[in-house]
């Protein structure tokens, strides 16, 4: 690691205020992505801002009937919880699905949000890497790229979100909120907090500099069967190589959303509107425009028969 | 945390340090029970906190990187890896290694069922295997349901409920079958 001060934040709005005031400082919460990363010199904040001692590691009821996650409750917490268990079953199965005991322990609500690629050229420092070092170029376009992206990527970069929890959260329509540096709060739906790369890889959110999330908001509970699906190299404790969160009512309608395909938690309202008429009709919707990789071609038939298998078990 | 730098930023010059420069850091941490004042690079995790300043070498360092196990300790009763964690971030917070949960003479009853199942060859990996699998059976105690559970209510161990939540614990050794029997034993289930 590279050498960096530190400090405790004091409250959400200050700590935004001190990440504006460091062009290299960073937050820091459970850290278990930011610390690997800081260890390969792939992070090399100056500066880091603990916000662990601030009170946002609560859960409580919104007034319009939905959830407010603080920004620090711990992905084992979050999947725990009763009501999360019973009205967004799949965000619960999602967390469980990801990492390890350790890791959703440590882990936070916002920083699962905001956790790096684990495409092996943003790892390797000896390769070219558009998000790692921007014009260097991607290793991956022409190289191993089996894990990564099929749809939503760029000349630029074709890496995925690893994240599990976030597509979850994608197919729940959750509300990321944040304080900025002056004090002023936001809402930005999820759909819109992570960007795609284009030609800028290494800009991943919709955060401004110094913009801190205090919480994940998630609406009123809608009813269907919940399911999380995840199809990965190993059983436990691997990333995947595609997952589906779905919530499918009793009439087939419902909502889908994609892990392991793009550089975001995937989602179409086409692909929505087609799940009545079944799994080949939504993932060609979900798919429309992709172009793999010869070596990760085979995810655009995964897609459709992940959806499948999901669709029949919400059926029975 | 991704927070873009850009040219049109109003921000102030950065108080950033001069790379080389190393910052120290007080702490106090609570260590099997006893308080342990340390000054630290602010860079020293958790693990190298405990290893190379309190000389308590039984948790042991593998990968570094959170894929391996071997750091696993119990921090304010719950498991994490102490390789992805900075000593600073743990001001106050007790710490629970494999020196506190058992010695030689009166071994914690996991580390008598690993000696009993023979849940190991080399051992390296067992200190974490063990914090770890002390940690399981609370969790399961409490009711915390994993990927396996078949409803996220109704949570009993099972073989298939200890392998998915000891899955971040690697054996390099592959006593897997030994140490599932040595956790079951304590957990209650037959082996």
């Amino acid at each position: 690691m590279m050498p960096f001060t530190y400090e405790r934040a004091q409250s959400p709005a200050a700590a935004a205020a001190a990440a504006a005031r460091s062009p290299s400082a960073k937050f820091i919460a459970g850290g278990t992505n930011l610390l690997d990363l800081m260890k390969l010199r792939i992070e090399r904040p100056g500066h880091l801002i603990d916000v662990n001692g601030l009170a946002l590691d609560r859960i409580e009821p919104t007034a319009e009937g939905g959830l407010r996650i603080g920004a620090l409750v711990r992905n084992t917490d979050l999947a725990a919880d009763a009501r999360v268990r019973r009205d967004y079953a799949v965000l619960a199965r999602a967390l469980l699905a990801g990492a390890s005991g350790q890791l959703r322990n440590k882990a936070t609500t916002a920083g699962n949000l905001l956790q790096r690629t684990r495409c092996p050229y943003f790892y390797d420092t000896d390769q070219p890497c558009n998000k790692r070092e921007p014009g260097s170029g991607c290793g991956a376009l022409a190289g191993y790229s089996r894990q990564l992206a099929v749809v939503g990527g760029s000349e630029a970069c074709i890496a995925t979100h690893p994240s599990d929890m976030a597509v979850g959260m994608r197919a729940l329509d959750a509300v990321v909120e944040t304080v900025r540096p002056d004090g002023a709060t936001s809402e930005i739906p999820i759909e819109g907090f992570h960007r795609l790369p284009g030609e800028t890889p290494q800009i991943e959110t919709a955060l401004q500099p110094g913009e801190l999330i205090t919480a994940v908001t998630l609406p009123p509970p809608v009813g269907g069967t919940h399911v999380y699906r995840k199809v990965r190299d190993r059983a436990s404790y691997a990333f995947a190589l595609v997952s589906v969160a779905a919530v499918i009512q009793r009439d087939g309608s419902g909502a889908v959303a994609l892990g392991g395909v793009a550089p975001k938690p995937w989602r179409r309202a086409e692909a929505d509107a087609a799940l009545p008429q079944g799994a080949q009709a939504s993932a060609a919707a979900l798919m429309q425009g992709a172009r793999p990789t010869e070596d990760n071609a085979f995810k655009l038939k995964l897609v459709e028969r992940t959806l499948g298998a999901v669709l029949a078990e919400a059926r029975s | 945390m991704p927070i873009p730098d850009t040219e049109t930023s109003s921000r102030t010059p950065a108080p950033d340090p001069v790379p080389g420069d190393v910052s120290l850091a007080r702490l106090s941490l609570r260590v099997n029970g006893a308080v342990r004042e340390l000054e630290l690079d602010t860079r020293t995790t958790l693990l190298d906190a405990l290893r190379e300043a309190l000389r308590l070498t039984g948790t042991k360092k593998g990968c570094d990187h959170g894929q391996c196990g071997a750091c696993t300790v119990l921090v304010e009763g719950r498991r994490i890896y102490s390789c992805l964690t900075l000593a600073v971030m743990h001001e106050g917070e007790s710490i629970t290694t494999i020196e506190g949960l058992g010695t030689a003479e009166a071994l914690h009853p996991m580390q008598a069922a690993f000696v009993k199942h023979d849940g190991y060859q080399c051992g390296y990996c067992t200190p974490g295997q063990i914090c770890s699998a002390v940690a399981v059976l609370e969790e399961i105690e409490a009711g915390i349901p994993s990927h396996v559970s078949e409803s996220l209510d109704a949570v009993r161990i099972s073989d298939a409920e200890i392998r998915e939540r000891m899955s971040g614990n690697i054996c390099r050794c592959g006593a897997y079958a030994n140490i599932l029997d040595a956790i079951n034993e304590v957990g209650g289930q037959p082996a």
